[in-house]
């Protein structure tokens, strides 16, 4: 059973049309994504835009965490790669930080003021907990695209949940879960795979 | 969080600025997981070996970058500024942020194009189609631990109002169209009157 990001993407399948229409959609995206952009890029990217469907994009998420960099930056670069280019990775990773930056740097110099402040305290603090499930939310939604995986459900279930658990409770070093579960997987899709 | 007191004064020299360029460089390649996977060698550098940013002012980094819209390794750019208005100099502060930000993302960005653009020439390879089809599983694993590790933080102060907020943004987002940033706000107001 072929994977699906493998077949060529169908004359209908959306893409952008200009490298401005990609620095556009990740600049907007970035501007949405409080304590990180990867719940954005999904819905964006998957739900609204539909260039990527979800199996292409756990499985493009799955390359831009594994390659070190900050993954969203990743993930832009690649995707801009593909469509457009050098220009094209050039477009996106601009879109994801050059108006971002200028808003943080503004917020620094705010924020030296009001650092003593309870309620802002409080306000970044609920923020990382709505982000918190946000993240976890994305998890749920992109472990549907499992169901299409070559590897059989049960055992990639099995990888998700031993990768959470020695991640979340066991606090192992991610250099040693990634090579040894990741490995395991790419071994078992290996196998399913013509 | 008192990041603007005791902050440290610092006069930096061109070997200074020279040698925090070449750690970032030399990080970028070690963002396993993303920027903030490298951000305890950042704490030992900056804070502990060199002293040129305080806890408050690192800690302060990487929550507004949290908090702020954007790519989360803008805590980065955020150090750099620190860094540079320790010294007192505004022009220094934005040397800082194109030091860390450049230092950070030029090495690992031409490292993911060169990688990206390998993969999606091969991408008909069975090698290909089984790494990316075998680490899917993994990743999922690894968002859900982010998401439990973040929450856990915030726990650690305030207890269950944040596993609670947490969970039903959870399921708000998995189940609903709902905007996020009508979540995040809510998010905002509840931390702001001490809810959570």
């Amino acid at each position: 059973m072929p994977s699906p990001s493998s077949i060529p993407p169908a004359a209908g399948h959306p893409r952008p049309a200009t490298r401005t229409e990609l620095f556009l959609a990740f600049t907007v995206l970035a501007l949405q994504g409080f304590g990180g952009v990867l719940a954005v890029v999904q819905r964006e990217l998957v739900e609204r835009k539909r260039w990527l469907t979800h199996e292409e994009f756990v499985e493009d998420w799955a390359v831009a965490q594994i390659l070190p960099g900050p993954n969203v930056v990743n993930l832009g670069i690649m995707l801009g790669a593909r469509w457009f280019g050098p220009g094209g990775a050039a477009a996106a990773m601009a879109g994801l930080l050059a108006v971002p930056l200028g808003l943080v740097l503004v917020l620094a110099a705010f924020h030296a003021r009001f650092a003593d402040d309870p309620a802002v305290a409080g306000a970044l603090r609920g923020m990382a907990a709505v982000s918190a499930g946000l993240i976890a939310a994305t998890g749920l939604k992109l472990s549907g695209a499992l169901a299409k995986n070559p590897i059989p459900l049960p055992w990639s279930l099995a990888l998700a949940a031993g990768a959470f658990v020695l991640l979340a409770w066991l606090r192992v070093p991610l250099a040693w879960v990634l090579p040894v579960l990741g490995g395991l997987g790419c071994a078992l899709a290996w196998r399913r795979l013509r | 969080m008192t990041a603007t007191m005791s902050a440290p004064q610092l006069i930096l020299g061109w070997h200074d600025w020279l040698a925090l360029f070449v750690h970032f460089l030399m990080l970028s390649l070690m963002q396993f997981g993303g920027a903030i996977s490298t951000s305890a060698d950042m704490h030992r550098y900056l804070v502990e070996d060199k002293g040129w940013l305080n806890d408050a002012q690192f800690g302060d980094a990487i929550a507004l970058a949290q908090a702020a819209p954007g790519p989360n390794v803008l805590f980065v750019a955020l150090m750099g500024w620190h860094l540079g208005m320790n010294t007192g100099s505004l022009a220094a502060a934005f040397l800082g942020v194109a030091l860390t930000m450049v230092g950070i993302l030029v090495p690992s960005t031409l490292l993911t194009y060169q990688v990206a653009q390998w993969g999606h020439r091969n991408r008909e390879r069975r090698g290909v189609r089984a790494f990316r089809a075998g680490m899917a599983p993994v990743v999922i694993g690894m968002l859900l631990a982010t998401s439990w590790l973040l929450a856990s933080a915030g726990a650690h102060a305030r207890g269950w109002p944040v596993w609670l907020l947490a969970g039903v943004s959870c399921l708000a987002v998995w189940r609903t169209r709902l905007h996020l940033l009508w979540l995040l706000g809510i998010g905002a107001l509840l931390g702001a009157f001490q809810l959570v």
